[in-house]
């Protein structure tokens, strides 16, 4: 569970200040379906990386499953996202020198776990994603969809309760960004992971359940969806 | 991620950038090759002073006449000098019992001459105990008389350049040949003994001491050599030795006592001197070779922005991206310490083994202390680099293209 306060970022750029969140204020559950939605500058990509325990509010509060994070170091925050959180980037964000299941194994790695069990399940979760006959591919060698299916393989690989996706389907032909929102569904639903989309697409927002719009450093609506066309 | 997955991972990062990698190393291998055969010399010229000065004879006392003040020179109010005296090494032997041989030496510089084929050579005067004393003997006839007899008897042995060059393959016994002037019977030939301390062993012509004296027309010693038995007889001998001379002397010290191992230990002190400073001058070129590491693991880091931003997105801590690029660093440095050991010990052992009598000595120790070194400059010249990548920020440095 989300629960942010108030929470206000500033950037000084030169002699000028800007504000990309001027007092937000949220709250979602566990096993939600959101999207942020906004044009660019609205500061959808900084609430999201605050809310992903990649950077820290300049005030506001947050807490993430009751307990407060907006305080805590550089290296608790890197445990948080380890343990508890999922990436998935628009420009995929893969090591390019390492396999697919090298990718996906990386956060196992920072986990502690040992060699052996870390392959066994960076398998398992591409497996999961559909691509288990890619596993020893270079990113170069699959397509963007599959190149995005790896990184969400990389995510999930913690099993985490959080997954943020940033304009996932940013970088892909609208076919492909269709199945992996499909399959963000699917792990929401069929999983329980709480999966929170930015993204300025309202094709793709209206996958989710709820949408949160955003304008100018604030949350301007709060609209919850309908299903569509039921759940493919 | 355990320590050799840690290894394995900066090995495959290192050979993304094959070419730069090594050219990297280049630095270290240099350093640490140079700072192995430059130390190596500096041991092997110290282990050949040794044996040169053990090859002439150990437990060995020799006294000169004159007093070495310790500022050097000669000194400064001269008191009329007593040359040491060939009575004087009999009074030597008879009243030192730690002495076990006494030998008065006399030098000069003769021509020797034997029908028409004639050298210059350096004529010692001495006793058949200079022979023990100083590990010389004669390959045929016999060295010249005890100290009993200071005889002044003419009879002469050759050093084996002389005998050659005077006598070729003929032999030489019972010949007489003239030294200065004088005719002296030949008795002996010496061994080959070769070079030692700059002096030409093999060009001596030894003569009885009263005969050298006669030759120069001069009572005055060279030097009085003496040793002793056992090492730790070495400096109870010396005050014996400066005890009875001093009274000979009327009470005055105008004579210098002093054991081979002064000698020794002043060259031995010196050369590591020397070594220290070669291996210090060779160990600068490691550190330019460090420089070369911290400038070449900063553009890595640079490079790599993205992949420390995604490291740190999925969870590493600033002391995993710390640990992965000092790694990546002595795993650089040490890679070329190793090559570098490898290659200063096959150029030193090559060295060694073909080129004759080249003081060169490649021990452990120096090959131990220079791969280290080599492990440290990485430590050292990774730890900024590596710092600077711990710092980075995860949001910007997944922004960085």
């Amino acid at each position: 569970m989300i629960v942010a306060q108030d929470l206000v970022k500033r950037y000084e750029l030169g002699r000028s200040t800007v504000e990309a969140l001027r007092g937000v204020s949220l709250t979602i559950g566990r096993g939600e379906y959101a999207a942020i939605m906004g044009p660019s500058g609205s500061g959808k990509s900084t609430l999201m990386n605050i809310l992903g325990c990649l950077d820290r509010p300049t005030s506001g509060a947050y807490l993430l499953d009751d307990a407060p994070v907006h305080a805590r170091s550089d290296d608790e925050l890197a445990e948080l996202r380890n343990r508890r959180i999922g990436f998935v980037f628009q420009s995929f964000h893969l090591l390019p020198r390492f396999p697919a299941w090298k990718n996906v194994e990386l956060p196992l790695v920072y986990l502690g776990m040992g060699r052996k069990e870390r392959r066994v399940r960076a398998i398992a979760a591409i497996e999961k994603v559909e691509l288990g006959e890619r596993v020893d591919h270079l990113p170069n060698e699959l397509s963007g969809g599959e190149r995005q299916r790896v990184a969400i393989a990389r995510a999930l690989v913690t099993e985490p309760s959080l997954l943020f996706a940033d304009e996932p389907t940013g970088n892909l032909d609208s076919r492909t960004g269709e199945e992996i929102i499909q399959l963000f569904g699917r792990l929401n639903r069929d999983a329980g992971v709480t999966v929170i989309l930015v993204t300025h697409d309202p094709v793709v927002a209206r996958h989710a359940r709820r949408i949160l719009h955003m304008k100018d450093g604030l949350i301007v609506r709060d609209e919850a969806v309908e299903p569509v066309g039921g759940a493919a | 991620m355990n320590f050799l997955e840690s290894i394995a991972l900066s090995l495959e990062a290192l050979a993304v950038n094959r070419f730069r990698s090594v050219l990297t190393m280049l630095g270290i291998i240099i350093g640490v090759c140079s700072v192995i055969l430059l130390v190596s010399i500096g041991e092997g010229a110290k282990a050949y002073v040794v044996t040169q000065f053990n090859s002439l004879g150990t437990n060995v006392i020799i006294v000169t006449p004159g007093k070495t003040q310790t500022s050097g020179g000669p000194p400064i109010i001269s008191s009329t000098v007593h040359p040491l005296t060939v009575s004087d090494a009999k009074v030597l032997s008879e009243r030192c019992p730690r002495l076990a041989l006494v030998a008065p030496v006399v030098f000069g510089l003769s021509s020797v001459k034997y029908l028409n084929r004639a050298r210059n050579s350096p004529i010692l005067g001495t006793t058949n105990e200079f022979g023990d004393i100083r590990n010389l003997h004669v390959e045929v006839g016999s060295f010249i008389p005890k100290a009993q007899d200071y005889s002044e008897k003419r009879v002469c042995v050759l050093g084996r350049t002389v005998k050659k060059e005077l006598f070729g393959e003929d032999n030489p016994l019972g010949k007489m040949v003239s030294i200065g002037g004088s005719k002296f019977r030949v008795i002996g030939v010496m061994k080959k003994k070769g070079r030692s301390l700059g002096l030409d062993l093999d060009e001596l012509v030894f003569v009885p001491v009263r005969a050298a004296q006669q030759l120069y027309s001069t009572e005055a010693l060279l030097e009085i050599l003496m040793n002793v038995p056992r090492e730790s007889d070495l400096k109870p001998a010396q005050e014996e030795v400066r005890e009875v001379l001093q009274q000979r002397h009327e009470g005055e010290e105008d004579f210098t006592v002093h054991d081979q191992g002064d000698m020794l230990g002043i060259l031995q002190t010196l050369l590591t001197a020397l070594t220290y400073a070669l291996g210090g001058i060779a160990a600068i070129s490691l550190l330019v070779g460090g420089i070369g590491i911290m400038n070449i693991m900063l553009v890595s880091v640079h490079e790599r922005t993205r992949e420390i931003g995604i490291r740190k997105a999925v969870g590493a801590k600033r002391r995993h991206i710390l640990a992965q690029f000092i790694i990546e660093s002595v795993v650089l440095s040490s890679l070329g310490g190793l090559i570098g050991v490898g290659l200063g010990v096959g150029i030193g052992e090559t060295i060694a083994a073909f080129v004759e009598d080249f003081p060169i000595q490649v021990s452990a120790w120096t090959v131990g202390m220079a791969f280290c070194f080599s492990f440290l400059v990485g430590v050292f010249f990774g730890v900024y680099p590596a710092r600077r990548a711990s710092l980075l920020d995860p949001i910007e440095a997944l922004r960085f293209e």
